[in-house]
């Protein structure tokens, strides 16, 4: 799952490596997405694993395993 | 005495090539870009074939988490600004950027990416359209992002008068350096519209060619079996600078620009006003605004799209305008080899006309083979001619009945 997730956000970014990227790592702190990425990356999270996730739950996400957390509960 | 404005860097994108050498050299070899379209399917379309930009890759240009955020036109505009930018040896830093602007022009943006969003809307709902959808489609965002990769802080804007836009684009950035407000600005047109729902339009129209079995052949301006235009994309970006900025640089100065005309039809939303009456009186402005006499021009890039209308009322509105001179002028349409790049035609055709005071050759007009009895002019037929010229000058008209001219003037 949170390989999954990593490979969303990478492709939503484009970054080339995404070896650094671990359950702590912050979004908009770590990986410089604004807040038109984090939405985008919501949204292909929502569609790969059939989520739906709400705008208030999202914006509690502090880092990428809140995220993983999240999915993994309401699948 | 109001500023002189010079030329002093020149860059595209576009269907015979990337970069200012490889447009002039395909010109002058009379290559036409146009083959079969493949980015879409067309077997239920009339027209099958436009001028797609090949080989590129906006890696070359812009950094890659970028490039997803871009819709097409406002890739080909970074592209062809960075181009343009080397070309001029600008460096664009915090102690001039204040006064370097951006002013583009493009017919209808980012078409393709309004395409794609519409597809997701009808698919998957309104919650799946992309928080990036607005910003990559709205036409001025190819200004903008020129802006932000390359620092430019000065005036910023975009002109939308369709086929016309690049030319606008230009004269009012030239206005904008003579007047003061900037010392340089990058300027030019772009447009990415070989899109399905862009070619149905023209196609229902029917101001598209249909002549599917030689695309190269099937842009003929002036001919006499013309049947229509043949689409392009891309982007021609020139850098105007102040002369005495360019100098003080010691930047290599290709042209200077000299006069900027405009006009409006106020006739019909597609057809050109009869005997080309409008496009006439853009010509004129831009005449007296160069304060010279019609007698001085050499060399005229023409809108020249190959449609028939098109065809016939720029050659009366020459005729209207130059008179006797009108014969003793060349003439070309360059769209026989580029195609019609729409928003951006007027940014290559700018550098076409640059590169003819700059080099005293005129490009051609390819695919001339049946001369139309009423269309009389010398244009240039299929092989590069060598002539000196003082002054060219550049039509662009749009649907919407708007005409812009611009003159440029052998630098000395």
């Amino acid at each position: 799952m949170f390989e999954k997730v990593v490979k969303i956000i990478g492709e939503q970014l484009g970054l080339d490596d995404v070896s650094h990227v671990e359950p702590t790592t912050s979004l908009m702190n770590d990986l410089e997405a604004d807040s038109l990425d984090a939405v985008e990356i919501i949204m292909a999270i929502e569609d790969e694993f059939g989520v739906e996730i709400p705008d208030e739950e999202a914006e509690k996400f502090k880092n990428i395993g809140d995220i993983v957390k999240y999915v993994e509960a309401n699948q | 005495m109001s500023r002189r404005v010079v030329v002093t860097g020149l860059g595209c994108i576009t269907p015979l090539g990337a970069g200012k050498d490889a447009l002039w050299n395909g010109m002058l070899s009379g290559k036409s870009g146009i083959d079969y379209i493949t980015r879409f399917d067309t077997s239920d379309y009339p027209t099958k074939i436009a001028a797609e930009v090949k080989d590129f890759n906006p890696e070359d240009y812009i950094e890659k988490k970028e490039i997803k955020k871009m819709d097409r036109f406002t890739q080909y505009a970074v592209a062809a600004s960075s181009l343009a930018v080397k070309d001029a040896e600008l460096n664009i830093e915090s102690l001039n950027a204040e006064k370097i602007g951006v002013i583009l022009g493009s017919g209808v943006g980012g078409i393709e990416t309004l395409e794609e969003q519409h597809m997701r809307l009808h698919e998957k709902g309104p919650k799946r359209v992309s928080p990036f959808f607005i910003p990559m489609m709205i036409s001025n965002i190819g200004a903008g992002y020129v802006s932000m990769i390359l620092g430019a802080k000065g005036p910023n804007s975009t002109i939308v008068t369709a086929c016309a836009s690049a030319t606008n684009a230009i004269g009012e950035a030239f206005k904008t350096i003579e007047r003061g407000a900037a010392d340089v600005i990058i300027t030019g047109g772009m447009e990415a519209g070989i899109t399905p729902l862009s070619i149905g339009g023209f196609c229902s129209m029917k101001a598209m060619s249909t002549r599917n079995e030689e695309p190269q052949k099937a842009s003929s301006p002036f001919d006499a079996k013309r049947d229509g235009f043949v689409m392009g994309e891309g982007a021609g970006i020139i850098i105007l600078e102040d002369l005495e900025h360019a100098i003080k640089r010691g930047a290599k100065i290709y042209a200077e620009i000299v006069g900027y005309g405009m006009s409006a039809d106020a006739y019909h939303i597609t057809a050109p006003s009869p005997e080309g009456e409008g496009a006439a009186r853009s010509m004129m402005e831009a005449i007296n605004d160069a304060d010279i006499t019609p007698e001085a021009i050499d060399y005229i890039n023409a809108h020249g799209t190959s449609t028939p209308y098109n065809d016939k009322f720029e050659t009366m509105a020459i005729k209207r305008v130059f008179k006797e001179h009108a014969y003793k002028l060349s003439v070309s349409s360059t769209k026989s080899m580029t195609g019609h790049l729409l928003g951006a035609a007027g940014g290559v055709e700018a550098i076409a006309c640059v590169m003819a005071v700059n080099q005293d050759k005129v490009p051609p007009t390819i695919n001339y083979e049946t001369p139309d009895p009423e269309l009389d002019l010398d244009y240039v037929p299929n092989q590069y001619k060598e002539r000196v010229v003082n002054y060219a000058l550049s039509n662009s008209l749009g649907f919407g009945g708007h005409n812009a001219t611009i003159i440029f003037k052998k630098y000395q």
